[in-house]
């Protein structure tokens, strides 16, 4: 078992990582970014200021370009059950099947027509039609996360069903929908897409103000957003944290190689480096705060944590314990990142060069701590697919590792080109942007809200 | 009462998504497959693309539905068709992915990676439609592990590659005008023969191999019903193949024509499949109600459907309706 046998199984768990991994970074951002586009779109309706249509113009086409992304990648997700992972549909597809299933039919369908109308339409339809248009594509990318995270979080705490004969059957879809960890999860993932496309926004529009755009969009975009962080990144510490104490009643030894706990304990210490070394059953050259585990997850200094000793079926520590502190102290970045952000934005009413360059270089934080946050939630599961039901060495296909092989390199290839690629050209098209002509003033409206040129107000 | 129809409606669902989806992402493949690649043909280029761009993403959504629908309701007929498909099941999806960003891609690349783009979208275009055509062909024989059938299914590639370039063109006499929908006329010939030839092969292949389906075709007094689809299927070929020497009309005068008779020649060629195997999903292996899930969930799954395909059909026609006419007109704003 030490030596590392590229065979089926493991070919297949790095494809499904590298496939989902791939995936998750378009829709995390697309689906707050939709509802930003609502916001420009509405505001444009309200204001007729012309600036409004041109942060709406700017994002729908990162929206768009993004979105894309996430539908090819989405398609081969939806192909994974099937030719990797047979067993999984043929244990629990009596209740991952409708759940997949309504998300095509009521997010994927909606999102997929009214973005071709969002996108070309303008011209053609009146502009309520064109914002409802964009309100609809913003409501399907949430209705595709409601659906998916049920399905993931009845993954990790399955009720609602019996087991005959080796496959489960629904008794309580309501149960099933709304299992113990779904709320957390959605909402810990729901901000996590806020935060991400609002460091995105912030990222970018920042890099247009150093690449000289003196145009009123990109600052326009990038006070927005500071304010979305400014409120979102302290939430998303208390949700969080919310999340952790429903995973330490439900999957409490998820939560011990988060935290690296190895016995169980009274009086735990919250352990803020170190590296666990499976052998010795420690951690090696730890530092460590006293009680402040126990503390945290059941608010009392005494508390008793069960260690990982006392568990049949365990994690591997070492990648949920760094991919919890590397999510962690993104957010603790984030926190501050926004704080700053909003003294000298908003505030102070300045943008500092040292400023702006940081939050150029924390464009993509957000894809970082969300991986790091999945891969703790996804690895912390092992070695169940569907926690006491199915593992996940049970579920793998026969398929020839020769094969699987094969697809694998064609994922990997691919998906590295497209990264590059992407991230690449969401740069250019700001910078392109920058050498966009201002709105004329005729643009303006006559009255708004919003708009009131100086010398209107007598 | 409905539960005991339960593998004969979503074996309905599964059929209605498949065949939406063949027509569909149909004439938005045969679109790339046909894109012309000359330097001097950007403009081409650009209106075939724009005479698509509302569209493709949603067309794409029927094959996530029909997959979909073959996993919810059939999960056993869905591992055993992927299994048997794998190679080319990653290879088509190899091809999706290069063709779907390769559309978002062209319209914001630097202006020097633009053919490049061009040149991607359209070779994942073909890419999809021969892994699409070599599954077809290796469903077709009951995967059988030979060289013949592999011959076969590469036939079989060929051949639905011709009719998604045969749709894919008649979309474009519909939504081109001038030395465009010249073009199209004249692709749309070839193209159409070539599918004529694809579909009479399969259709000598199919019964031969396949002595269950000879017997069904073949038995009086069924098979005089039943021969009416093949029959009707080349007249509509030879039809259309007279239209494209008299077309464009006069005005442009009902240009949609040859498309909607394409769309009759992809239905019977789809009911002939379907009738063939019926009610087995896995050719000599496997029927629908072996392969059929539990009722609570179909059942469950039923109600949302019932609401929502109806809603999905009203916003898709909406969507074309507001997207009538010439592609030229279209712009990404």
């Amino acid at each position: 078992m030490t030596d590392l046998v590229l065979d089926t199984f493991l070919l297949s768990r790095i494809q499904f990582a590298a496939n989902i991994s791939f995936h998750i970074l378009f829709p995390t951002l697309s689906i707050a970014l939709a509802w930003f586009l609502v916001f420009f779109k509405v505001r444009h309706d309200m204001t007729q200021h012309p600036v409004w249509m041109r942060c709406y113009r700017f994002w729908v086409k990162v929206f768009a370009l993004t979105f894309a992304l996430g539908v090819v990648s989405g398609i081969t997700m939806s192909f994974q059950f099937g030719t990797n992972w047979p067993g999984f549909m043929e244990t629990v597809g009596n209740i991952a099947g409708p759940l997949l299933g309504y998300e095509v039919l009521t997010a994927f369908f909606m999102e997929a027509t009214f973005l071709g109308i969002m996108l070309f339409g303008i011209k053609r339809v009146p502009p309520w039609l064109h914002t409802l248009s964009t309100l609809l594509v913003a409501i399907g990318t949430t209705l595709s996360a409601f659906w998916i995270l049920a399905l993931n979080s009845w993954m990790q705490t399955p009720q609602g069903f019996e087991m005959i004969e080796g496959v489960a059957y629904p008794t309580d879809w309501w149960a099933i929908i709304f299992n113990p960890s779904f709320p957390y999860r959605l909402i810990h993932m729901l901000l996590a897409s806020g935060l991400s496309a609002s460091f995105f926004i912030m990222g970018l529009s920042a890099y247009r103000l150093l690449k000289g755009d003196q145009k009123r969009a990109p600052l326009k975009t990038l006070k927005i957003a500071t304010v979305v962080v400014a409120i979102l990144a302290p939430l998303q510490l208390f949700v969080g944290d919310m999340h952790g104490l429903n995973t330490l009643k439900h999957q409490p030894q998820k939560i011990a190689a988060m935290e690296g706990l190895w016995h169980t304990e009274k009086g735990a210490p919250l352990v803020l480096f170190g590296l666990p070394n499976e052998q010795t059953q420690t951690n090696d050259y730890a530092i460590e705060l006293p009680y402040m585990a126990s503390l945290i997850l059941t608010h009392e200094l005494e508390g008793e944590l069960k260690g990982l000793s006392s568990f049949e079926h365990t994690p591997p520590v070492k990648p949920v314990f760094f991919a919890f502190r590397i999510m962690v102290g993104l957010g603790f970045l984030m926190i501050l990142t926004a704080w700053l952000s909003a003294y000298f934005i908003l505030l102070k009413k300045s943008q500092p060069t040292l400023l702006l360059r940081a939050l150029t270089c924390m464009t993509f934080s957000g894809w970082v701590a969300t991986l790091a946050g999945w891969y703790v939630t996804e690895i912390g599961r092992q070695p169940w697919l569907v926690t006491g039901v199915l593992k996940v060495e049970d579920a793998v296909t026969s398929i020839a590792p020769t094969h699987v092989g094969f697809s694998l390199t064609l994922y990997l290839i691919v998906y590295a080109v497209l990264l590059v690629a992407y991230i690449h050209t969401v740069f250019r098209m700001a910078k392109k942007s920058v050498a966009v002509d201002e709105f004329e003033v005729a643009e303006l409206p006559v009255t708004g809200l919003e708009a009131k040129p100086v010398e209107a107000t007598k | 009462m409905i539960e005991h129809y339960l593998a004969e409606i979503y074996v309905g669902l599964m059929g209605l998504a498949i065949l939406v989806y063949a027509i569909l992402d149909g004439y938005d493949l045969g679109v790339g497959i046909l894109l012309p690649m000359k330097a001097t043909e950007e403009r081409a280029r650009d209106i075939y693309i724009a005479s698509i761009g509302p569209f493709w993403d949603a067309n794409e959504t029927w094959l996530v539905l029909a997959i979909g629908i073959l996993l919810i309701a059939f999960p056993k007929a869905h591992s055993l068709v992927l299994y048997n498909l794998y190679l080319p099941c990653s290879i088509m999806l190899f091809g999706l992915i290069l063709r779907g960003v390769a559309f978002d891609f062209r319209a914001k690349a630097h202006i020097d990676h633009k053919l490049a783009w061009d040149r991607t979208f359209k070779a994942g275009s073909i890419i999809t439609a021969c892994a699409q055509g070599y599954m077809l062909g290796d469903y077709v024989l009951g995967f059988q592990d030979s060289v013949q059938s592999a011959a076969f299914a590469c036939l079989s590639a060929l051949g639905v590659v011709a009719a998604y370039g045969y749709i894919g063109s008649c979309w474009l006499i519909w939504r081109t005008e001038g030395i465009l929908q010249q073009q199209a006329i004249l692709k749309a010939r070839w193209f159409g023969r070539l599918t004529l030839v694809g579909v009479l092969l399969v259709s000598f292949v199919n019964p031969i191999v396949n002595p269950g389906v000879f017997v069904k075709w073949f038995s009086f007094p069924f098979s005089l019903f039943a021969l009416l689809l093949p029959t009707m299927c080349i007249v509509l070929f030879v039809v259309n193949d007279r239209l494209f020497k008299l077309m464009p009309f006069t005005n442009d005068d009902k240009p949609w024509l040859p498309f909607s008779l394409v769309i009759v020649i992809f239905m019977c060629c789809f009911f002939g499949i379907a009738f063939s195997f019926f009610p087995d999903i896995v050719p000599g292996e496997l029927n629908i109600y072996e392969a059929m899930s539990a009722k609570e969930s179909l059942l469950f799954l039923l109600v949302g459907t019932a609401i929502v395909v109806p809603c999905i059909i009203v916003y898709t026609l909406m969507a074309y309706f507001i997207f009538r006419g010439k592609a030229s007109d279209l712009t990404y704003h």
